[in-house]
């Protein structure tokens, strides 16, 4: 590090690190195999000490510039970068430990198993006398608000906000000049999210440290930041200013970017949903657990199951060694054809475990949960019924009937072109019907599905290169190709811009004007507003004393 | 979701917890390389013998390992009975099944092979209880030598099994949900898990090069590092080396006494 | 100018994806393995036909990340992962034993082709050496005395190619299909693919 020339700032500081001055002269980036630059000549001087919130549309290269400064980004073919950044006068690879960088999965911000020896990792690295270690993770922990936790405590079971958390102590054990985070709180909940924030912040303002903010909810951050930079989708800067300048504006360019500005929503035409049809899904006294029940118990179960033909409450505990991990009291839950339900409440709650067992993704391990007479009748050429109990279904009857839309879209991909992957269902359920594919028949409604999720322009693209808001929209897709009767998401709104989010909302009111029944497990209150319907709560397990609570049901 | 499934494994504050973890794992390739180049019964069931005895006075509870031991009586009955069928057919024919035979000869070998793979679990066992998976890497790295960088990553690694696991069985379920497994053919099912094998390296991939990030951009792999635990070795650890080394010659001394002794080449 | 560091993505990369194959061990242990093993019960010589399957981290690792040692690392770290697991405890000696053994094997391969030619056949060879030192060493190791001639030559031949074609074709296959879906992208199989 000796092309340090001003501002010369060691690492092994003591307790007072002061901000990073960091420069970016004519700097590009071009991915290889990519037509246009992700970043096209940047220029740009970020003061030590100044709070920067970078904005841009989807795909803009804000996570790529973000990377960059952190030194984490390599030109394997030296074809890729021109121009420098430096981070206090130190070429940013070189400049390890002055900047510090979180992303956005939690899973991420976590490397080892032990609380404590994650925190020490960096400054480990860094090489820090052994003795000042661990006077360096308390402190760390301390500021984060997980002075709490014990060192040796496992990192697993840790919550997505405290993980993120943790990822900041051991940031702050290295004593870094700035901080550079990538989206850190776009898979949070809203309680992680404020959590994150204000660790964030304290961090920052206790330590000096630069901070570098990249988040498309604007309003999370933007009252606290002094400047805001939006790259363009060309690569280039488009606006650089005060909070108060650039939200003024380039409101209108962030908007049609996708962009959350603060106080904005998407518009959305008035919408009153059709008054819920028959019922589809019915639940008394449902008992849900993430435990894989033991062999025996499930032939305990199909014995039981086959013996009534009619609903029944079903047991799984009867068994020994089986310990419930289970929500009780989810006294009663139906779904009825044209009605929305959001599923609500805190990470943990339970909220997936409940839609995963509705849906006949687990089996539930009490109580009596049905598949009504209007979801069981035989599809087509389907010989017979299906039977009440949907765990027990055969997975082509299920889709048929249930479409479910996992949080993370690449778990439903099962094929390597998003053509294909339209087709899957619709030739399984076609299996089931005992009847052959119709290829023109096929062929029309994977275009009109295209068409509608705007997916034509990929149809030949491998289903893992989508961009995220593509991957979303294809994994709904994928789950509406069967056209099932019931469809439940999981979080369909995490982490997507504000034209994904108006699509998916728009989508949906039409599913449900049609008659399809919607559940959606989310934490986004606009979302839960533009659908309307009725509002399920799942508290956490400890606190639970009357685990469902319907708070409103209001069909607007 | 489980996704910590060692923690009630280790037993840190037993007194082979306590060993140094590199040591203890050198100690243990030691005596299963031991017995391993043996092939005669009493040799096996010498080292058997003292193990279990020594490990039992050091306050270590085998019994507690009964549920670990199940699956390796199960592998080690059908090691057995292919070693009978394998082995050459001295002595009486037991029984015949046309297409092979066990005879007292190849018993006698089959029994052998049991008893000798049985001594291996000992060691085994008490290294992989009482050793906590970051004191390893600890002490691989500072005192083994080993190149930290892969060490620390083998360690990453260990640590996103559980989260492998979960996500190994949300694949299962979105297969499930895409209409794919039971009611398939049976080509369809097995490309159904193959499929679902690759998402899970997709997963992996993925997962490993976001970590790589956070630990590059953690100075991870820049150049000296320090160790905030040193890794330290103790007289205990020359001692359970000097015990072992001790047992490896008893046990073969009082072989080679009883005339019993043989190595795999002889 | 190759730089012939390893890069740290490289070695992340490379340890979870041996973390990947020790989880699809214990799967392939618990559901795939026993009935496989029940079919050749008369004829156990026959049995290393469906052991390939554990050849698969140092052969795949090798072959994705295309630096000297990868598939030793990649085999070792799986096997250390497999040690550690509830149905390896017992055995961790030997499953780490074999795993530098089978390691070795695969690594051979790579080297002599001077970690220059990445093709079918390569991966192919790999996993055929990888299959040989599994064989050859289990026969001296847990079969010492109990083989005669043929059905020594027999077990050693199924390992052999139960590696080429369980470790090496799929390690093979896997790459491909890994390639397109871009999460290669910042390794030299990726970059090989994009050139291709």
């Amino acid at each position: 590090m000796n092309t340090q020339t001003e501002n010369p700032t060691s690492i092994t500081d003591s307790a007072d690190t002061r901000g990073a001055l960091i420069e970016l002269d004519s700097l590009s980036w071009h991915h290889p195999g990519r037509e246009n630059p992700t970043l096209n000549s940047l220029s740009l001087t970020i003061k030590p000490g100044e709070k920067v919130l970078l904005l841009g549309p989807s795909g803009a290269g804000k996570s790529t510039l973000l990377h960059a400064i952190a030194g984490v980004l390599y030109d394997q073919d030296g074809q890729s970068a021109s121009g420098s950044i430096t981070i206090n006068g130190v070429p940013a690879e070189q400049a390890r430990g002055l900047i510090a960088l979180m992303q956005q999965d939690p899973e991420s911000s976590v490397v080892l198993s032990r609380v404590g020896d994650d925190v020490a990792f960096g400054a480990e690295n860094m090489a820090v006398e052994p003795s000042q270690i661990w006077q360096r993770v308390q402190e760390s922990l301390n500021a984060v608000g997980l002075g709490h936790l014990e060192l040796e405590r496992s990192t697993a079971a840790l919550s997505g906000g405290q993980k993120q958390r943790l990822g900041l102590a051991g940031i702050l054990a290295m004593r870094p000049a700035a901080l550079a985070l990538d989206e850190p709180t776009a898979n949070l909940d809203p309680e992680g999210v404020i959590e994150v924030r204000d660790a964030v912040l304290a961090a920052a303002s206790t330590t000096g440290a630069t901070l570098l903010v990249v988040e498309h909810r604007v309003g999370i951050w933007s009252p606290f930041m002094d400047r805001v930079i939006v790259l363009g989708t060309d690569g280039t800067i488009s606006h650089d200013g005060t909070p108060e300048q650039v939200l003024g504006a380039a409101r209108d360019e962030l908007i049609a970017g996708g962009v959350w500005v603060p106080e904005y929503e998407p518009e959305l035409p008035a919408f009153s949903a059709p008054a819920p049809g028959r019922s589809l899904i019915a639940a008394r006294k449902l008992g849900i657990s993430r435990v894989t029940p033991t062999r025996k118990s499930l032939k305990i179960r199909r014995a039981q199951v086959k013996k009534h033909p009619e609903p029944i409450e079903l047991n799984l505990e009867a068994v020994k060694n089986y310990t419930p991990q289970a929500l009780r009291d989810i006294t009663e839950l139906s779904l009825h054809e044209g009605e929305h339900i959001s599923l609500l409440g805190p990470n943990g709650a339970g909220k997936s475990t409940l839609a995963l067992t509705l849906a006949g993704l687990l089996y539930p391990v009490a109580g009596r949960l049905e598949a009504s007479r209007a979801l069981r009748t035989a599809r087509g050429g389907e010989k017979i019924q299906a039977h009440w109990d949907i765990a027990s279904w055969n997975p082509a009857q299920l889709v048929s009937r249930i479409g479910y839309v996992f949080q993370e879209p690449e778990y439903q991909f099962v094929t390597s072109r998003v053509r294909d992957e339209l087709q899957v269902g619709p030739r399984r359920v076609a299996a089931l019907e005992h009847r052959t594919v119709d290829e023109a028949e096929l062929a029309a409604r994977t275009d009109e599905l295209l068409e509608r999720l705007r997916l034509t322009h990929v149809q030949d693209a491998n289903p893992f290169t989508l961009s995220g808001g593509e991957k979303r929209r294809l994994s709904v897709a994928t789950a509406l190709a069967t056209r099932p009767q019931v469809l439940i998401l999981d979080e369909p709104t995490f982490g997507q811009d504000a034209r994904t989010w108006a699509e998916l909302v728009q989508l949906i009111r039409r599913l449900v004007s049609e008659g399809v029944a919607v559940l959606s497990i989310t934490h986004d209150e606009a979302y839960t507003r533009a659908l309307g319907g009725a509002h399920i709560r799942l508290e956490n397990v400890h606190s639970m004393t009357n685990g469902l609570q319907a708070e409103e049901n209001t069909h607007e | 979701m489980n996704n910590d499934i060692f923690s009630s494994i280790i037993r840190r504050d037993s007194f082979f917890g306590r060993l140094n973890a590199g040591l203890k794992m050198g100690v243990m390739f030691l005596l299963i390389i031991a017995i391993m180049i043996t092939k005669d019964p009493v040799t096996s069931l010498g080292f058997f013998g003292a193990q279990v005895l020594l490990v039992s006075l050091c306050g270590f509870n085998l019994l507690r390992l009964s549920f670990y031991l199940w699956p390796l009586l199960v592998a080690l009955l059908t090691t057995g009975w292919s070693t009978a069928l394998l082995a050459p057919k001295t002595g009486q024919i037991l029984w015949d099944f046309g297409l092979n035979s066990i005879s007292t000869g190849s018993l006698e070998v089959a029994v052998n092979m049991m008893l000798r793979a049985l001594a291996m679990t000992i060691p085994s066992l008490v290294f992989v209880m009482s050793t906590d998976p970051t004191d390893l890497g600890d002490a691989l790295a500072q005192r083994w030598r080993l190149p930290a960088r892969f060490v620390l990553a083998a360690l990453v690694a260990l640590r996103l099994v559980g989260v492998l696991f979960g996500e190994w069985h949300a694949l299962g379920q979105a297969r499930r949900a895409r209409g794919l497994g039971a009611g398939q053919s049976w080509w369809g099912r097995v490309r159904t898990a193959a499929g679902q094998c690759f998402a899970l390296l997709v997963q992996a991939i993925r997962r490993g090069s976001r970590l790589a990030v956070t630990m590059e951009a953690r100075g991870f792999g820049a150049g000296r590092r320090t160790w905030a635990r040193e890794s330290t070795v103790s007289r205990a650890d020359y001692l359970v080396l000097a015990v072992s080394v001790l047992i490896i010659v008893a046990v073969y001394g009082l072989s080679a006494a009883l005339g019993s002794l043989t190595f795999i080449w002889g | 100018m190759k730089n012939y560091r390893w890069r740290v993505n490289e070695i992340v990369v490379l340890a979870v994806l041996a973390a990947a194959c020790s989880v699809l061990f214990a799967i392939w242990n618990t559901a795939v393995y026993p009935a496989a093993k029940g079919l050749l019960v008369a004829t156990p010589e026959y049995r290393p036909l469906i052991g390939g399957v554990w050849l698969l981290a140092g052969v795949l690792c090798g072959y994705i990340i295309r630096r000297p040692g990868a598939a030793l690392a990649g085999e070792l770290i799986a096997a250390f992962i497999s040690s550690m697991l509830p149905g390896g405890a017992g055995a961790s000696g030997e499953i780490l034993l074999s795993g530098l053994i089978q390691g070795i094997g695969a690594e051979i391969i790579f080297a002599l082709f001077l970690y220059k030619r990445w093709d079918a056949l390569t991966a192919l060879l790999a996993g055929a050496l990888s299959g040989a030192f599994m064989g050859v060493s289990e026969l001296i190791i847990y079969y010492a005395g109990v083989y005669e001639g043929s059905k020594a030559f027999v077990y050693a031949l199924c390992s052999i190619i139960s590696g080429a074609i369980l470790a090496g074709g799929v390690s093979w296959l896997l790459t491909r299909a890994l390639a397109q879906t871009g999460v290669l992208a910042s390794l030299a199989s990726g970059a090989q693919s994009r050139r291709a």
